[in-house]
């Protein structure tokens, strides 16, 4: 064993000494240590004038239809200006969010990419000046007449990302998300129900449907975030929405610690000891519980817009989806936003051709081209809102929520750790591990410890 | 080619130091391309995951050197040292469950002259061969609520025993642990097989005629016969069960709650999700070290009690 610990000493201290002369340069020391704002320079709109340009764009559209417009919108950009190529590189979401940290902070970094809105990505990338505000792009094109403000602040941060929800624009998204309840609309015809037109309504049609045998509400959660989408709804419903977007943009403030937010965790809690959900929610698959709505295994499934085109191949006319409002007839106030943003990186060479990109496949054209091929346009959604089917309940729902309601951001959105700290918190809450004081008190330290270290 | 060592030795003088240094310096030119990749693949990495573990860094902004702090954190966080503690409890799941059973199996297999041994050990050996990812995949199916685990249980009556098994706090960690022993078990009975294989039949036959039994026989000839390949089990499923990943990630993502959180999972969730990357870097390190030790010492065990 000797001489093998006079190696093992060596290699030792051959590594410490390696370590010591990595320690000159701090991690991170490489990155722009401010965004230059860019705005002195005139803006450039004409996209024909820039002469021979290559664009390289980072996109997560890989699903079906997604893609589809995608590749329609690209080429009719290329189409349009001769002179500029694009470059796309498309990715899952989950592989995207993984890449683009390495991608950003490398020196070969794509000109657009889709960002997701929140602090965990967005935030950390306007804060690390990674992105470029937009503000003169915007005024040029006219982006804030184009997207309606509540649409708009996803978007939106101050320039050294501390705010959340308002200040620069940073990038658009094409696409709206709106979370309500989707149903079986034979299961609900044969426990003779109509489709709750509020939140009351909501509530005590799940209360017969237990008490005729059926499972009112499907819940896959063993992903941990899916009851996010069951508790922001439940939320909207009892807390003043103000109060909620400050939650959820993790600016200061605002508190967990409120009788609403309580009493939603609640709810939420006494649902599952009720026996609305079905058994097992935590050890359930998303997948599997929207499968399980399918066939006929359920009335009622809580979840976002995006689950419409699988549903409906599944399902054909007999899903329907309803955001219960917590009055008939005004707009609900529940989970939603938008799309992932396009936005443009600080390292781009020309900023004017990644602007004019990003308007390009937002604009009024874009939209129709997004309704076409299966998509939620996120402005003008009514417009586009195809004649019957559950595409038609979410378009208007869509409207509804953004016009007379109020769409809420994802609670994730918080802090970079939010996500975790709600998906734990909820599993917890539902398995009766939390109660809803315990659950809102992890919630309260994980939004206070970030809104007040900043 | 400097002249024979024999020669620099006697002579002295001028030529001396050249030939010594000629000497000393052909081994490392062979071995030095491989070095070369070793220590940038290996070496630099870790050197610099050692530095980086000494920062606050969220991987894009500037960072901010903290020392130790990232160290003393995880004695301090709970949800890391409930990470750690279900690794220690993996250690059984991937370990010594099945070095007992692979050693019982192994022992009965090689006595018992088994007619289709070859098929039987390429079956035992089957989940070894199968990517983890699949083999997570398989099992969520079979511990889901309506998956196969329980609609067997509901079958034969056992109704009371049903539950989500993965999204179980109780039963969750077990349930993950017990897929890790579904693996490690294939490659312990056949490493133990092929290790019992070697015994002299002479020595079965002489305790036979002392009298001995089959349960004598295992504790008094075979286990001992087999102690090397045990060591070698050993050490690859406690590392196998220390730096689990896969499992975790593909069936309960720590869940549920922090629940069966491992530190690899820690680490990577705190390197691309939540962008803590110094807090990774100093578990990852934390986790080498654990691994070097507790190897280091089952070979010792293993090697002084030879």
């Amino acid at each position: 064993m000797k001489p093998r610990g006079k190696t093992l000493t060596g290699a030792l201290a051959a590594a410490a000494a390696l370590a010591l002369t990595l320690s000159a340069c701090t991690p991170g020391s490489e990155a722009p240590t401010s965004s230059a704002p860019l705005t002195s320079a005139p803006v450039e709109t004409d996209v024909s004038k820039m002469g021979e340009q290559t664009l390289t764009v980072w996109d997560q559209e890989v699903r079906g239809g997604q893609n589809e417009q995608m590749t329609k919108l690209n080429a009719a950009f290329e189409d349009k200006y001769p002179n500029v190529t694009i470059e796309r590189n498309s990715q899952s979401f989950e592989d995207l969010g993984k890449t683009l940290r390495l991608a950003l902070s490398g020196n070969d970094a794509p000109d657009v990419v889709q960002a997701n809105n929140g602090r965990n990505t967005m935030g950390s990338f306007v804060k690390a000046g990674q992105l470029l505000p937009l503000d003169a792009w915007a005024q040029a094109y006219g982006w804030t007449e184009r997207f309606p403000a509540s649409v708009l602040k996803y978007s939106q941060y101050s320039t050294d990302g501390t705010t959340f929800g308002s200040g620069s624009v940073y990038g658009l998204p094409q696409v709206g998300e709106v979370v309500g309840v989707f149903y079986s609309k034979k299961k609900l015809q044969s426990l003779g129900l109509d489709v709750p037109s509020d939140w009351a309504g909501f509530e005590s049609a799940t209360a017969t449907a237990k008490d005729k045998g059926e499972t009112p509400l499907l819940l896959g959660n063993i992903e941990k975030w899916p009851a996010g989408h069951v508790f922001g709804p439940l939320q909207g419903a009892k807390a003043p929405a103000e109060d909620i977007e400050k939650l959820g943009f993790g600016n200061a403030g605002s508190t967990w610690n409120t009788p609403e937010n309580e009493a939603a965790a609640a709810e939420l809690a006494d649902w599952n000891a009720k026996g609305y959900f079905n058994e097992g929610v935590n050890g359930t698959e998303y997948d599997a519980a929207w499968q399980n709505l399918a066939k006929g295994e359920g009335v009622f499934l809580m979840g976002g817009s995006w689950m419409a085109a699988d549903l409906a191949d599944a399902m054909g006319e007999d899903v329907g989806f309803f955001a219960p409002p917590a009055t008939a007839g005004t707009g609900a106030h529940t989970t939603g936003g938008t799309g992932l943003p396009f936005t443009v990186t600080s390292k781009t060479e020309n900023p004017d051709l990644a602007a004019a990109y990003i308007d390009f496949i937002t604009n009024d054209e874009a939209m129709a081209v997004l309704a076409d091929t299966g998509n939620l346009p996120v402005i003008n959604t009514q417009k586009y809102a195809p004649a019957s089917g559950v595409l038609k309940d979410v378009y208007t729902e869509f409207e509804t929520v953004t016009t007379k309601g109020a769409l809420l951001p994802y609670l994730d959105y918080a802090t970079p750790s939010m996500g975790d700290t709600l998906g734990d918190s909820l599993q917890g809450l539902l398995a009766g591990k939390l109660d809803a004081k315990a659950f809102t008190d992890a919630m309260e330290a994980d939004y206070a410890g970030f809104t007040q270290g900043k | 080619m400097p002249a024979s060592p024999k020669a620099s030795d006697t002579t002295g003088g001028p030529g001396t130091r050249s030939a010594r240094h000629g000497r000393t310096i052909t081994p490392y030119l062979f071995i030095a391309p491989a070095l070369a990749v070793y220590t940038a693949f290996m070496l630099y990495p870790l050197a610099r995951s050692v530095h980086l573990s000494l920062f606050e860094w969220d991987g894009l902004s500037l960072a901010t050197f903290v020392g130790v702090g990232n160290y003393t954190d995880i004695l301090a966080d709970e949800r890391l040292r409930a990470a750690f503690g279900h690794a220690a409890a993996f250690i059984f799941f991937y370990a010594l469950l099945p070095c007992g059973i692979g050693l019982v199996l192994a022992a009965v297999l090689t006595r018992a002259k088994v007619r289709a041994l070859p098929l039987f050990r390429v079956l035992v050996f089957l989940p070894q061969v199968i990517a983890m990812v699949v083999v997570s995949v398989a099992w969520k199916q079979i511990y889901a609520p309506d998956g196969l685990l329980n609609s067997g249980l509901r079958s034969i009556g056992l109704e009371a025993l049903t539950r989500s098994w993965l999204g179980d706090y109780a039963f969750a960690l077990p349930a993950v642990g017990l897929v890790g022993s579904w693996v490690s078990t294939g490659l312990v009975t056949v490493l133990l097989l092929a290790g019992m294989a070697k015994i002299p039949t002479e020595l079965f036959e002489a305790a036979r005629l002392d009298g001995a039994g089959a349960i004598r026989e295992f504790f008094a000839i075979i286990v001992p016969a087999v102690r090397a390949e045990v060591t070698v089990a050993l050490t690859l499923t406690i590392v196998a069960s220390l730096k689990t990943f896969d499992l975790i990630y593909m069936t309960t993502s720590g869940g549920p709650g922090s629940s069966t959180t491992v530190p690899s999972y820690e680490v990577y969730r705190r390197a691309f999700e939540t962008g803590q990357v110094g807090s990774a870097a100093a578990i990852g390190v934390t986790l080498t070290v654990i691994i070097f030790l507790i190897t280091l010492a089952v070979n010792r065990i293993s090697e002084r009690g030879a």
